[in-house]
C-alpha cells in the first residue's frame, strides 16, 4: 500500500532542516530527491564493480556491462517498450531532444517543411528545433492553449497538415501541469505522415506511461526527475528509426570498423552512445526504477492527484492569488504554478525559503508559455512520492506571511 | 529546540517595500543625456536608467523596469540618491553599495538610506537583484567620458 510517510524514511535529505525548520521540498519538477537505495547503488558500483563497459574481457568489465545493459532493459519495461524500439542513454532529456533534432531533423527537414510544437514547451523542446530550422529552412508552428492552459485541439488540427514533418510536444507541462492528449495528436500527425516526439520529463516520473498507448515515435525523459542521479537522460525511439539515422556524436563505443577515410557504425543503440557513458549513474538509475516500480506508478499518480487537489483548494483560498492551468486535478500533473498580485515570484520564493519551504520562481525555462499567461515569472510548487498534506499547509502558511509582509508595506506606505 | 523566527524581515525592510510599491522617479526624462539598461537573465529583472546631466553632475535620474521588490526598490532609491551628485560621487556610491551587499561591510555614511539594503548580504540569491540598477548606472556613467 502507498504510504508517503513510510516513503519519507527512505530519503535521508528529508531529515534536513533549512533555516531552522524541517525542509519542505516542493521543487520536484526541477529535480527530485534520491532514496537511500539509489545512493547505495552508486556507492556499491564504485566500491565493487567499477570498470569500463562493452570492450572489456575481465570480470569487472563483464559485470559492469551486464549491470548497465540490465538498466536499459528495465527502462524499456518501465515505458512499455520491452522488445519494441530502442533505448539510448544520454546526459538528460535536453540531450535526447537535441539528438533527434540533429540526427533526424538535419537529415530529413527541407526548406518549407514544418515542425509543429506547442506554446507550453520547455526551452529544451524549442531551442534545438530553432537551431535545426535555421540550418534547414524548416518552419516552426506553435499550437496555442485555451484559458485553462489546455492545448487547443482545433488549432492543432489547423496547424498539422501536409507540410508537417514532425510534431513535438510536452506530455505534462512543467508550468501549468496540463497533461496533453498525446495519442490524439499523434493520430493527427501520423495521418499526414509526420513523426511524433514527446517530451516526457514531467510525465514518465509521475504516471504510468506506455509508448504504444501514446503512439509516439520518440520519447525523451531524465533520470534525475524520477529519483535517479543527475547526468542520465533517456531517448526511446520506435523500431527502425534509429537504424535509419546517422550518428549524433562520433567516437569510441559507437563504431564497428574505423578506417582512415570512413567508418562503419555499431548497432543501435550503441551507435548513439559515443564515448564512455555515465555507467555509474545509469546503474543507480536502475535502483530508482526498481523503487518506483515497487510503489506502482498508478499509486504514484493517485497520490499526486490527491496532493494537487488539496493544493488547488487550499491555495485558492488565499486572497490575490491566481492559479494557472486546468482546474480539474485529474487533468494535470502535480505541478501548481501561481501568481500573487503585487508580489514578484522571487520575493515569494525567498520568504517561503525562510520557512524551509523550497519552491521555484521564474519562467521555468518556458518563456513563451509564461508570456502567454501574461506574466514575466510565476511561482511553482511541485509534488512527488514523499510529499504529505502537512507540507501543503506549510506552503500555504508561508504564503500567508508573504501576503502579510506586502500588505504591511502597502499600509505603511499609505500613511506616509 | 526552539524554532528560530524567519529572517526575511531583514530583507524586506519597510523602506524597501515602500519604494517597491510606490516607486519614485519612474518614467522618462525628456532631456536625458545618458541612458543604459540591463537585465538579470536568470530571474528576468529589468532596469533602464536615464540621467539628465549638467556640467559633470547628475541633475535628475529616472528609471523604468520590472522585477522583484529588491531590484525595483533599489532602482527607485538609486534615482533619489544620485540626483545632485557628480559622476565621481555617483561611482563612489555604487562601489560603497556593492561593498555593503557583496562584502557585508558596515554601510558607509555616504549611503544614507541605502543602508536599508544591508540585509541583502545574507541572501546570496538576491544580491544580483539589488546590484542590477547600480551596474546599469555605472554603464550609463561610462557615457559621460
Amino acid at each position: 500500500m502507498f504510504d508517503a510517510r513510510a516513503i519519507r524514511r527512505d530519503f535521508p535529505i528529508l531529515e534536513r532542516r533549512v533555516n531552522g525548520r524541517p525542509l519542505v521540498y516542493l521543487d520536484n519538477a526541477a529535480t527530485t530527491q534520491k532514496p537511500q537505495a539509489v545512493i547505495d547503488a552508486l556507492v556499491r558500483y564504485y566500491t565493487t564493480m567499477n570498470a569500463n563497459i562493452h570492450r572489456g574481457i575481465h570480470t569487472l568489465a563483464i559485470e559492469a556491462t551486464e549491470a548497465y545493459e540490465a538498466v536499459r532493459a528495465k527502462t524499456a519495461g518501465f515505458i512499455g517498450a520491452e522488445g519494441y524500439g530502442a533505448i539510448v542513454f544520454t546526459r538528460n532529456a535536453t540531450e535526447s531532444i537535441n539528438l533527434v533534432a540533429r540526427a533526424w531533423g538535419e537529415a530529413n527537414l527541407r526548406p518549407g517543411d514544418e515542425v509543429v510544437l506547442t506554446v507550453m514547451e520547455h526551452h529544451s523542446n524549442i531551442v534545438p528545433w530553432q537551431l535545426v530550422a535555421r540550418r534547414t529552412g524548416a518552419v516552426l508552428r506553435y499550437i496555442d492553449i485555451d484559458g485553462e492552459g489546455r492545448l487547443r485541439l482545433d488549432h492543432a488540427r489547423e496547424l498539422i497538415g501536409p507540410r508537417t514533418k514532425l510534431v513535438t510536444l510536452v506530455h505534462a507541462s512543467n508550468v501549468v501541469g496540463t497533461i496533453n492528449p498525446v495519442a490524439e495528436i499523434a493520430e493527427m500527425a501520423h495521418r499526414v505522415g509526420a513523426l511524433v516526439m514527446v517530451d516526457g520529463a514531467q510525465s514518465v516520473p509521475h504516471m504510468p506511461v506506455d509508448v504504444r498507448a501514446l503512439g509516439c515515435d520518440f520519447l525523451a525523459f531524465s533520470a534525475h526527475k524520477m529519483l535517479g542521479p543527475t547526468g542520465v537522460g533517456v531517448l526511446w525511439a520506435a523500431p527502425g528509426l534509429l537504424e535509419s539515422m546517422d550518428p549524433f556524436l562520433g567516437g569510441g563505443e559507437m563504431i564497428s570498423v574505423v578506417r582512415p577515410e570512413e567508418s562503419t557504425w555499431a548497432e543501435v543503440p550503441h551507435k548513439f552512445e559515443a564515448g564512455t557513458p555515465n555507467i555509474a549513474d545509469v546503474i543507480a538509475f536502475g535502483a530508482a526504477l526498481d523503487y518506483l516500480a515497487a510503489l506502482g506508478m498508478a499509486a504514484v499518480r493517485t497520490h499526486e492527484i490527491e496532493l494537487t487537489a488539496l493544493a488547488l483548494e487550499r491555495l485558492s483560498r488565499l486572497p490575490g492569488l491566481t492559479i494557472f492551468g486546468p482546474r480539474d486535478p485529474e487533468a494535470r500533473g502535480g505541478v501548481v504554478s501561481f501568481a500573487i498580485e503585487g508580489v514578484h515570484p522571487h520575493d515569494v520564493a525567498t520568504i517561503a525559503d525562510s520557512f524551509g519551504v523550497a519552491i521555484r520562481a521564474g519562467h521555468h525555462c518556458a518563456q513563451i508559455l509564461t508570456r502567454r499567461l501574461g506574466q514575466s515569472a510565476t511561482s511553482r510548487a511541485s509534488f512527488y512520492v514523499y510529499n504529505v498534506p502537512e507540507e501543503i499547509e506549510a506552503l500555504a502558511e508561508a504564503l500567508e506571511h508573504v501576503l502579510e509582509v506586502f500588505r504591511r508595506g502597502d499600509s505603511r506606505a499609505a500613511v506616509r | 529546540m526552539a524554532i528560530p523566527e524567519p529572517q526575511f524581515d531583514e530583507l524586506y525592510r519597510d523602506l524597501i517595500l515602500q519604494h517597491y510599491q510606490h516607486p519614485r522617479n519612474r518614467g522618462h526624462l525628456p532631456n536625458a543625456a545618458l541612458r543604459a539598461e540591463g537585465a538579470n537573465p536568470v530571474c528576468g529583472d529589468e532596469v533602464a536608467i536615464e540621467l539628465e546631466m549638467n556640467n559633470g553632475s547628475i541633475v535628475r535620474a529616472a528609471f523604468e523596469g520590472q522585477g522583484c521588490a529588491i531590484s525595483q526598490a533599489s532602482a527607485s532609491m538609486l534615482t533619489e540618491t544620485v540626483a545632485g551628485k557628480t559622476v565621481a560621487e555617483a561611482r563612489s556610491l555604487a562601489r560603497a553599495f556593492e561593498r555593503m551587499i557583496v562584502g557585508g561591510e558596515t554601510p558607509a555614511p555616504e549611503l544614507g538610506d541605502l543602508e536599508a539594503f544591508q540585509g541583502v548580504a545574507k541572501f546570496p540569491a538576491r544580491v544580483k537583484c539589488a546590484l542590477l540598477s547600480w551596474k546599469v548606472l555605472e554603464r550609463a556613467l561610462d557615457g559621460a567620458g
